[in-house]
């Protein structure tokens, strides 16, 4: 078992690393050898050791410490144990504090030097074993790219493998940060046409007219600025799927045009004669709730109808929040990799305040904690302090916030946003990301209250 | 196969039968004790009083005889690595040679009254340990297994003196693999036909 552990004994003095290194070799270790800091970081470089002795004086060229200080760029996990004989006070707390494991005086006891191998190797094998057992819960509870052990998001799974092969139309509905489009995307991969466009729309983004021809395209000259004949969104698509996203947001006239697709299964350019047939699958999706929409006369009835063949609601993250641990794991996994940073897990008490916490920006504001959380954090856990920033949102500190009398939920909103764009000056991404809502919401949000930009 | 005892001066012949009998039935091979070696210069360090088990290694290596299968260094004085306070020996992993030192097995050494049935099974449990890694067996966990760390001489008492079923197996492997290499013409020993 042993020989699946390598280590590397770095000492300027040959007879001291090679007893060394035989020393460990009885217990099955692969051990190698070196003669200077910089042979060590060579080595370390082209393959990595799970533990280093390393003497602290060498010379000449660099010493023990500084030979750690490079291994620890390449390797942040490895074990590094600084041997010397000369001990003092000053240099074993330099030697911890540059990030030593351990910090060993020479001659010392085969005891103490066979105990804290034994010890290393244990943890390390927990580490492994940690390590496996999360890439396999995490494969277990993944489909395509989206991580749930709840029952609902199961149950949404199990709906996906049974109607992505199909041609229906999909409405899915959920909140902003709920994961509408990983779902769309779901839709498509897991499907017959996964080797077929994804064409994704997000129809708040776009002023009517300008929507009209992204979804349709246009023929030279339909329009001032038409100077050439442009494919639309659904003849891109193809055989493939189109995603429709912020479907609520669309004015009565393109719900007239697209009940119409829905329909003939065919359409013309702007400006155009020429029918073309759409045989692309088509998703839409909201954080609207349509079909209050409908009763109150902002959405067409009968367009919901063609929308909602399948319908698929998309719990809050407040209503899935045992996916949370699962959640913080996988973006620590891709954001710190994609950052740089040595982050490896988070602290149980900052997994209790992540699981505490209300996230009405759901999955998406959670993403944007925790890169927020690796982009500042110091060691490789984090811990409470990192998320800070969450106490001091409005809503954490302390009292409960009551709306004025008389305000609508609509009134709110549009306050919320006003007052956001005014902080960020207009900054739309920096105050998306403040909301918690994507950018496509935030445009849509913005059309509907009519707040001037 | 031909195991060789090389004793530094001052080891007792007593002992030295002893050992060399135990190897030649154990291995069932060829046994051979070559002349004592002084010890060599700068091998002594007088402010640990202990003999640098690295220094009679390497004193030792260049006089395996050829055609030996392994050496086994015997000293009665106590040693030590540069990195720790003493070692009871030590072992090339796989390879022709070991050293195994006596001074600790003794009872007087330790502040007690002598005991020769005790040193006795100590030592041939050392040699035994010291040889199985030169045939290339590592520490095992079974801690009466012959072949298990010993860190002070109370964790030798508590090995039986034989191997474990996993080692025992492994070194039987090892030793079929050894012969039937000396059996091909390789640099097998003389009379190693056991």
């Amino acid at each position: 078992m042993n020989s699946t552990w390598k280590i590397l004994v770095v000492d300027d003095e040959v007879s001291m690393r090679e007893s060394l290194a035989a020393w460990l070799r009885e217990d099955g270790y692969v051990v190698d050898i070196a003669a200077s800091g910089r042979e060590a970081v060579e080595m370390a470089r082209t393959c990595p050791y799970d533990i280093y002795f390393l003497d602290l004086k060498m010379p000449p060229g660099i010493g023990g410490i500084e030979t750690m200080i490079e291994i620890r760029k390449l390797q942040p996990e490895a074990t590094v144990v600084i041997i010397t004989a000369y001990a003092t006070v000053d240099t074993a707390i330099n030697a911890l504090k540059e990030g030593a494991q351990e910090y060993m005086v020479k001659p010392c006891n085969p005891e103490e030097i066979s105990l804290f191998v034994k010890r290393t190797i244990e943890v390390k094998n927990l580490q492994r074993e940690n390590l496996y057992l999360r890439q396999r819960l995490n494969r277990h509870y993944t489909f395509q790219d989206i991580i749930s052990k709840n029952p609902a998001m199961l149950a949404i799974f199990d709906l996906i493998k049974d109607v992505a092969s199909q041609r229906s139309t999909v409405l899915i509905q959920g909140a902003s940060g709920t994961g509408k489009e990983l779902v769309a995307r779901a839709l498509h991969d897991a499907g017959g046409r996964a080797s077929r466009p994804f064409v994704g729309v997000s129809c708040a983004a776009l002023a009517e007219t300008l929507l009209e021809s992204e979804l349709f395209g246009h023929e030279k000259g339909a329009f001032t600025g038409a100077v050439a004949r442009k494919r639309g969104k659904f003849e891109a698509a193809g055989q493939g799927t189109i995603f429709l996203d912020e479907i609520g947001d669309i004015s009565s006239k393109l719900q007239m045009d697209l009940l119409r697709v829905l329909q003939e299964r065919r359409f013309f350019r702007l400006g155009g004669n020429e029918e073309i047939a759409m045989e692309a699958r088509v998703i839409a999706a909201t954080n609207r709730n349509l079909q209050e929409a409908v009763e109150h006369g902002d959405f067409r009835e009968d367009l919901f109808y063609r929308l909602n063949v399948i319908n698929i609601r998309l719990p809050s993250l407040a209503e899935r929040r045992e996916d949370i641990p699962l959640l913080v794991n996988h973006f620590i996994e891709r954001l710190a990799l994609e950052a740089g940073k040595p982050v490896r897990e988070v602290s149980k008490a900052a997994l209790k305040l992540l699981m505490d916490h209300d996230w009405p920006g759901n999955v998406r504001e959670l993403e944007n904690a925790v890169e927020r959380a690796i982009v500042t954090a110091r060691g490789e856990v984090l811990d409470t302090a990192d998320f800070d920033f969450l106490a001091q949102a409005p809503r954490g500190n302390g009292s409960r916030w009551t709306a004025p009398d008389g305000m609508s939920l609509a009134q709110i909103e549009k306050h919320a946003v006003e007052s956001v764009l005014d902080r960020t000056d207009g900054n739309i991404k920096q105050a998306a990301e403040i909301l918690g809502v994507d950018r496509s919401t935030l445009y849509a949000m913005i059309r509907r209250h009519n707040i001037p930009r | 196969m031909l195991i060789c005892l090389l004793p530094v001066a001052g080891v007792c012949d007593g002992d030295l039968d002893t050992i060399e009998g135990f190897v030649a039935s154990y291995f069932a091979c060829e046994t051979r004790r070559l002349p004592p070696l002084e010890t060599p210069a700068g091998a002594w360090d007088a402010k640990r009083g202990q003999h640098d088990a690295t220094a009679l290694m390497r004193a030792a290596l260049p006089l395996l005889p050829g055609g030996a299968t392994r050496l086994l260094v015997v000293t009665g004085h106590d040693i030590y690595i540069p990195m720790l306070t003493f070692i009871f020996g030590q072992a090339q992993v796989n390879g022709p040679a070991a050293i195994l030192s006596l001074a600790r097995l003794r009872q007087e050494f330790h502040g007690l009254p002598p005991d020769g049935t005790l040193y006795v099974e100590r030592v041939l449990k050392e040699v035994l340990h010291e040889l199985g890694h030169t045939f290339g067996l590592v520490h095992c966990a079974d801690r009466a297994c012959t072949m298990s760390l010993s860190i002070n001489v109370t964790n030798i008492d508590v090995k039986r003196g034989e191997l474990c079923d996993a080692c025992a197996d492994e070194l039987v492997r090892r030793l079929r693999v050894l012969r039937a290499e000396a059996a091909g013409g390789n640099d097998g020993p003389a009379g190693s036909g056991t």
